[in-house]
C-alpha cells in the first residue's frame, strides 16, 4: 500500500543531507554531537590496531551502565552481599596466618604476619577476580555481541572497573587492620594511586588476552581459576619478596604484581624500603601486557559475533 | 555526498559452518581419539576463524552473501525478503556492524540503531527502571536522551507500577512490552530491523507494526527483514528479494512480493533436509517434514509437521511451531516446553510433532516454521527457521462434494454445526 504521507516527507529537503560532509575519513565518526549525521565505513579490516580511545568515550554512557550492573548484581540474591568482598580476605588472611605464620613460621619482614599477608592479598585477591571476570566476561555476553553493536573492548574493561568496588572495601578493612595492630603508612602511600594504576594496567592487559582466547577456545575459562591459585605462589603474598635470592629478585620482578604487592607494603607498612627495581621491571611487562593485549583482542573481535 | 543513506557495494560475506563430531566405533579408536582430542579441537576451532587462502576452501564453507550491490536513499523504507539462508540476516548483521563482511564495502551515512531482537543485555536481577537505562544506552542511546524519554517509554510499556521491582519478577509479557517500548524510542537517522515482530502475541505485533508504520512516516531511513509478506507490503514501497546470498530482483513492493510468492507456490517442500544442520545457540534443526497421507495433503486429514532437533547441552527449552499464510500471517500456533525433571534434559536427538487436526485450515498455501527459544520467557531465541516446509493444502470435497462448487469462506475451516429451529409457524 503506497503511502501518501512517506512520499510527501520524501520529496521535502532533508536538513540531513545539508548538514552531510563530504568526508574522505576511512573510518567512522564525524562529530561527537548527538545528531550529527555521521559517516560510517564498513569495510573487511586488515592488520593490526590500537583501541579507539574516541569510540570508546563515545560510548562511555554503557560503560557506565555495565560497570553498575556487574556490581549491583554480583552478589545480587545472597544473604551476606557486599559482606563478601569483606570475608573473602579476611578468612583467607586468617588460613594463611595460621598455616603459613604460625605453623611453617615463614618470615613476614618483622610485621605481624596477619597484616604482612592481608596486605598482599587485597591487590592479589583484586587480580585474581578481575582477570577471572573479564575472561568469562565475553562468553556471558555472546548473546548481546551477535545483536548489537558496541566496542567490544568494554566487557573485558568492565570486570577490571566493576572489581575496584570489592578492592577498596578490602582496603578499608586493611586501615582497620592497620589502627588495629598500631602500624602507620609511610611517605611511600602517596604511590598507593600509581601502585593501583598498575595492578589495573596488569589486569586488563592480561584481561584482553584471556578474553580474546576465551571466546574461541573455552579451555581459559576451565585452566584459570586453576592457574590463578598456582600464579599466587608467583608472587609474594604468603611470603615477602625478600625471601627471594637476590640474582633472580629482577625476574622475580617480570611478575607486575610482585611489584605492586611488595609496593603496598613498603608504602602502608613501611618494612621494607619502596621496590623500585620490582616496579620498574613490573611496568614494564604491564605495559607490553596491555598493548600487546589490546593488539590481540581488536585482531579477534572481528570474528567473535562469529565463533560465539 | 548526495541523498543515499546507505551504500552496499559487492558485498560478500564467507562462513565456515559445522563442527561436525566423529564418531568412533571401538574402544581403542575411542580411547587413541581420547589422546589426539586437543590437537583435532586445537585445528577445529582455528579452522572457525581461518580460512585457506588459495581459494581452495572446504566444502563446508559457505557463501551467505556473494556480491551484493544496492543503494538505499534518505528517508526510504525498504523490504528484504527471500528464504532461510537466503542471507538477510546476515546482511543486517554487516550494516549493523555486528559482523565484517569477508570483502566489499558498506557506507552509511547518518546514525544507525539495528533492532535485531528486543531486550538485548536485560537482566532479571535488575528493575525495570535500571534495564530501561542499561538497554537504551545498548542500543545506542545516551544517559540523557533515556532521562528525557524516561516517562514516555514508561507509559508506552504500561508497567509504571512495577517500574522499580526486578524483571525477574514480570510476566514474559510485560518484559517484552518494557523491551519493546526501549526499543520504540530510539531516534535512529537509519533504522535496521530484523524479524522483532515474530515473538509476542497478535496484540503486540500490532502494537509493532504500528510503531513501525510511525517510524516509516517519520521520514526515517528504514531495511525491514521480514518474512510477514503484508507487512512487508504495507510498510515498504521498495522491496529487496535475496536468494543465495544473492539479488534476486529489486523493486517495487507488489511486484517483489508477487513474484516471490509465485516462486515460492512452484516449489512445495514436504520434506526439507539441508545438507547441514541449522545450527542455533547450542541446539540444531536436522530437518523437517509433513506427514499426510496420499499424494497431496488436503484438509480432511490430520497433518502431522515433524521436526528433529538435537540438543547439545543439558537445558530446558520451549519449542513453538508456526502455521503461516501465504503473506506470512501467523495461522495458528502451538508451543511444547521442557519437562521440569532434570533427568529428561539430558543433549541428544529429538522429535518434535505437532498435529495439525483435519478441517482447521481453510485450503490454500501454507508454509511452517519453528522457534526454539529459553524456558522461562524470557523471549531470548536459540533458533528460529520460517518457511521450512510448504505445501497447498487441497480441498478433500467433503464439505464441497454435494453441494458447493467453489471455495469455502473464512480464514479457518472447522466443521461447526448449524441448527435451527421454529419459533413461530
Amino acid at each position: 500500500m503506497p503511502d501518501p504521507a512517506m512520499r510527501l516527507r520524501r520529496d521535502q529537503p532533508s536538513d540531513l543531507e545539508d548538514r552531510v560532509e563530504p568526508s574522505n575519513a576511512q573510518h567512522v565518526a564525524v562529530d561527537l554531537a548527538p545528531h550529527a549525521p555521521e559517516l560510517t565505513v564498513i569495510e573487511p579490516s586488515s592488520g593490526w590496531q590500537l583501541i579507539d580511545w574516541r569510540e570508546l568515550w563515545r560510548y562511555r554512557d554503557l560503560f557506565y551502565f555495565l560497570v553498575w550492573r556487574d556490581v549491583k548484581v554480583r552478589y545480587a540474591q545472597s544473604v551476606l552481599g557486599i559482606g563478601w568482598a569483606v570475608v573473602q580476605p579476611v578468612f583467607s588472611m586468617i588460613v594463611f596466618t595460621i598455616v603459613f605464620g604460625n605453623l611453617a613460621k615463614v618470615a613476614s619482614d618483622g610485621v605481624p604476619y596477619a597484616i604482612f599477608s592481608y596486605t598482599g592479598l587485597v591487590p592479589w585477591a583484586y587480580f585474581s577476580s578481575a582477570l577471572t571476570g573479564a575472561s568469562s566476561s565475553l562468553v556471558s555476553a555472546a548473546g548481546m555481541i551477535s545483536k548489537v553493536y558496541f566496542p567490544r573492548l568494554i566487557i573485558p574493561l568492565t570486570a577490571v572497573l566493576s572489581n575496584l568496588v570489592d578492592f577498596a572495601i578490602a582496603l578499608l578493612i586493611l586501615f582497620g587492620l592497620m589502627v588495629w595492630f598500631g602500624t602507620s603508612p609511610t611517605i611511600g602511600a602517596l604511590l598507593l594511586p600509581l601502585l593501583v594504576l598498575l595492578m589495573m594496567l596488569t589486569a586488563a592487559g592480561l584481561g584482553m588476552w584471556l578474553t580474546a582466547l576465551a571466546i574461541q577456545y573455552r579451555d581459559v575459562k576451565y585452566g584459570l581459576s586453576f592457574a590463578v591459585q598456582l600464579l599466587m605462589y608467583a608472587a609474594p603474598v604468603v611470603y615477602p619478596a625478600s625471601a627471594i635470592p637476590h640474582r633472580y629478585r629482577l625476574l622475580y620482578g617480570l611478575n607486575p604484581m610482585a611489584g605492586v604487592i611488595e609496593g603496598f607494603r613498603s608504602a602502608l607498612l613501611g618494612s621494607q624500603p619502596m621496590p623500585w627495581d620490582l616496579l620498574l621491571m613490573g611496568t614494564i611487562t604491564a605495559m607490553i601486557a596491555f598493548i600487546s593485549g589490546a593488539l590481540y583482542f581488536r585482531r579477534m573481535e572481528r570474528i567473535f559475533a562469529d565463533v560465539e | 555526498m548526495s541523498d543515499i543513506a546507505i551504500k552496499v557495494e559487492n558485498l560478500s560475506k564467507r562462513y565456515r559452518i559445522g563442527l561436525k563430531e566423529e564418531m568412533h566405533d571401538s574402544l581403542v579408536a575411542a580411547t587413541i581419539d581420547f589422546v589426539k582430542q586437543p590437537i583435532v579441537n586445537l585445528r577445529r576451532l582455528r579452522r572457525l576463524s581461518h580460512f585457506e587462502e588459495d581459494g581452495h576452501d572446504a566444502e563446508d564453507v559457505i557463501w551467505a552473501l556473494g556480491g551484493v550491490s544496492f543503494e538505499v536513499k534518505q528517508g526510504e523504507v525498504v523490504g528484504i525478503i527471500g528464504r532461510n539462508g537466503a542471507g538477510k540476516t546476515t546482511l543486517l548483521k554487516i550494516l549493523s556492524r555486528i559482523t565484517e563482511p569477508t570483502s566489499g564495502r558498506v557506507e552509511i551515512c547518518g546514525r544507525v540503531s539495528s533492532l535485531l531482537e528486543v531486550g538485548t543485555g536485560f537482566h532479571p536481577e535488575l528493575t525495570g527502571r535500571e534495564n530501561i537505562y542499561l538497554n537504551g544506552t545498548i542500543l545506542g542511546m545516551k544517559k540523557t536522551e533515556i532521562d528525557r524519554k524516561f516517562d514516555e517509554i514508561v507509559d508506552f510499556s504500561g508497567v509504571e507500577k512495577f517500574i522499580d521491582t526486578p524483571v525477574k519478577r514480570y510476566s514474559s509479557g510485560m518484559r517484552v512490552r518494557l523491551a519493546f517500548s526501549v526499543a520504540a524510542h530510539l531516534e535512529p537517522e537509519i533504522m535496521l530491523v530484523d524479524e522483532v515482530l515474530a515473538v509476542g502475541d497478535a496484540v503486540f505485533q500490532k502494537k509493532c507494526l504500528g510503531k513501525m508504520g510511525d517510524v516509516a512516516r517519520g521520514g526515517r531511513t528504514v531495511l525491514f527483514v521480514s518474512h510477514n509478506m503484508m507487512a512487508i507490503k504495507s510498510l515498504c514501497p521498495t522491496v529487496i528479494w535475496l536468494n543465495n546470498g544473492k539479488i534476486q530482483s529489486i523493486g517495487e513492493a507488489e511486484e517483489i512480493v508477487q513474484a516471490y510468492l509465485r516462486d515460492s507456490e512452484a516449489v512445495c517442500v514436504t520434506y526439507y533436509h539441508p545438507a547441514q544442520p541449522i545450527e542455533g545457540r547450542d541446539i540444531s534443526l536436522i530437518e523437517a517434514r509433513l506427514l499426510f497421507e496420499g499424494d497431496v495433503p488436503d484438509n480432511g486429514q490430520e497433518l502431522v509437521f515433524e521436526v528433529k532437533i538435537e540438543v547439545l547441552k543439558k537445558m530446558q527449552f520451549s519449542a513453538h511451531m508456526f502455521v503461516y499464510r501465504e503473506y506470512g500471517l501467523v495461522m495458528v500456533a502451538a508451543d511444547y516446553h521442557s519437562p521440569v525433571a532434570p533427568e529428561e534434559l539430558a543433549p541428544g536427538m529429538f522429535t518434535l510433532r505437532f498435529k495439525i487436526p483435519p478441517y482447521l485450515l481453510n485450503p490454500g498455501m501454507y508454509s511452517l516454521g519453528l522457534m526454539l527459544a529459553d524456558y522461562d520467557g524470557n523471549n531470548e531465541q536459540y533458533l528460529s527457521a520460517q518457511d521450512l516446509i510448504r505445501f497447498d493444502l487441497e480441498d478433500d470435497g467433503y464439505r464441497r462434494g454435494n453441494r458447493y462448487h467453489l471455495g469455502w469462506g473464512g480464514a479457518v475451516s472447522p466443521i461447526l454445526p448449524v441448527s435451527i429451529t421454529r419459533d413461530s409457524r
